[in-house]
């Protein structure tokens, strides 16, 4: 096995046993840029969660191979975490440098830089000691993405990075993205908006609970595959039968 | 009267009083801290449901130890509160029900079945004192286990910051680069019933919470980075527990009340003088130029 393939294989995902993720086979090759695109309630956070193993499975298998933890970095969706925590920007970016430090170990003084040239890279340079509730939405995930930055991680998984951010935040972050891809890091991200998928990511998965297409952007996103991905997000079945893919494996 | 004689005397006059001032001063470096964790972690209301939680244990060590033994009530009230933490720790994370639903439903019964044993078998006079505390009460034993409860919370505290904090702030990123978050949240747990029962033989059962949550609001107001949060909440517990004692000894008030009154004032002072309430609107501010 190639290191840093993410492989999966069956993957389903369910809620109170509806399924939000059904019967998903393929892999994420290292150093592939891949957008997780799909109607609302296609699944596509809860894939993310479940490729972090923050979520368990209901059929199937991720095989991430020789990836340990640290070598993933996860920015979940900005409505997750509490702003108004009193914490500095600095503070905040220093969590990245938790595979060299760990839970208990001291801070490096390269750690130290490392995290200013974060803050740096991301355009926030001496915010180090501003207190993160008093930055803005936009100002608020570019710390985020300074400690994926600091975090150096093999592969990145963005929950929809760019919702309700500024135009001109996004382009800069998107900028930092399209660095990461350059670098060979594998880069799986949760869109809403199809243009930025089309621009800027070379892979696309297109979900709607069971995959519509996975493949080069230009082949997934064809209207004719976005149509059925909507027809399909607009089923949810109050007494849906044993799915029969399943019972038929199980026999 | 002179300040000495209002502030000081009083101290150096009586041991037991002496005695319940160490006990108040260690009562507020542990349970400061711990409150400012716990609103934080917006579980204010947990700290609240575990001080009802420990009742039935500290009634049931009680009842055999036969009189108010901080050691025997204190191990009652441990298992009784861990018990509840770890059950609806289990109910959450196996149901739909939100950790403050599971806590709710496990202190309820235990309360009841807390003021149960003690109607049953003690006075009336007993379940009060299990209820609001007997600082004269306190002795040299007692002053050690508060003692050792603080040093081990202040030294737990210091060694799990870290982690402890990134749980609090983002879980999902310390679940997401395997940091054992689970591990971290139970100790806190543990600390916040440990420091309930150090507060209880002083406090009361009721009212040992008193001295987390309104010193953490206190400091909430005052402060905006976590280290000075810390620092605020811990002192202002210490000096409520001071000012509290001073009064209920000139004025004969129950002292576990007159502790937490002094800690509400406070509260209250700070509501309209803070610079965060300031600037919230109820005595406006200018704003700066830049």
């Amino acid at each position: 096995m190639t290191t840093g393939v993410i492989q999966l294989r069956d993957v389903s995902i369910a809620y109170e046993r509806h399924p939000a993720v059904h019967h998903l086979d393929g892999a994420f090759a290292p150093g592939s840029m891949t957008a997780v695109a799909g109607p609302n309630g296609a699944g596509k956070s809860t894939l993310l969660k479940a490729l972090v193993g923050e979520i368990s499975l209901a059929t199937g298998i991720i095989d991430r191979g020789a990836l340990v933890p640290t070598d993933i970095g996860y920015l979940p969706q900005a409505a997750e975490i509490d702003r108004r925590f009193p914490l500095t920007v600095g503070e905040t970016v220093l969590m990245g440098a938790w595979r060299q430090a760990g839970a208990f170990g001291a801070i490096s003084a390269r750690s130290v830089s490392d995290a200013r040239r974060a803050l740096g890279a991301v355009g926030l340079s001496d915010f180090e000691r501003r207190s993160i509730a008093s930055l803005s939405a936009g100002q608020f995930q570019r710390v985020l993405f300074a400690r994926l930055l600091l975090q150096d991680a093999k592969v990145i998984l963005l929950d929809e990075p760019f919702t309700a951010i500024d135009a001109r935040t996004t382009r800069d972050l998107l900028k930092i993205v399209q660095g990461w891809h350059r670098e060979g890091r594998t880069v799986i991200a949760v869109l809403h908006d199809f243009e930025q998928v089309r621009a800027h990511f070379p892979q696309t998965l297109l979900l709607a609970r069971e995959p519509i297409a996975w493949g080069p952007t230009a082949s997934t996103m064809t209207s004719a595959n976005l149509q059925r991905a909507q027809e399909m997000a607009e089923q949810w079945d109050e007494n849906a039968t044993i799915c029969s893919m399943q019972a038929g494996r199980a026999a | 009267m002179s300040i000495y004689h209002f502030l000081i005397a009083p101290f150096a006059d009586y041991g037991f009083l002496r005695r319940a001032l160490v006990a108040c001063i260690a009562l507020g470096i542990g349970s400061g801290p711990i409150g400012v964790l716990l609103m934080l972690r917006r579980m204010s209301l947990v700290g609240d449901a575990m001080s009802h939680a420990v009742l039935p244990g500290a009634a049931i060590g009680f009842l055999i130890a036969g009189s108010l033994s901080l050691p025997a009530m204190g191990l009652g009230g441990l298992i009784a509160g861990l018990s509840v933490a770890l059950l609806s720790g289990l109910v959450s994370r196996t149901t739909p029900l939100r950790e403050d639903a599971s806590f709710a439903s496990f202190y309820l019964a235990s309360l009841a079945l807390g003021v149960l044993i003690v109607s049953a078998r003690g006075s009336n006079i007993d379940l009060l004192h299990v209820l609001f505390g007997t600082i004269l009460a306190i002795d040299a034993t007692a002053l050690y286990f508060i003692g050792a409860i603080t040093s081990f919370t202040v030294l737990v505290l210091a060694i799990i910051y870290r982690p402890l904090v990134i749980e609090c702030f983002d879980p999902g990123f310390l679940r997401a680069i395997g940091g054992h978050g689970s591990r971290y949240h139970f100790l806190f747990l543990f600390l916040v019933v440990l420091n309930l029962v150090a507060g209880f033989q002083a406090l009361g059962t009721l009212m040992a919470v008193g001295l987390m949550m309104l010193p953490a609001a206190v400091a909430q107001l005052w402060a905006r980075t976590l280290p000075a949060m810390i620092l605020i909440a811990a002192g202002t517990a210490t000096i409520s527990g001071f000012i509290g004692l001073v009064i209920s000894f000139h004025l004969g008030f129950a002292s576990g009340p007159t502790i937490i009154l002094t800690a509400s004032l406070i509260y209250v002072v700070s509501l309209a003088f803070s610079p965060v309430a300031a600037a919230g609107g109820l005595f406006p501010r200018s704003h700066l130029t830049g």
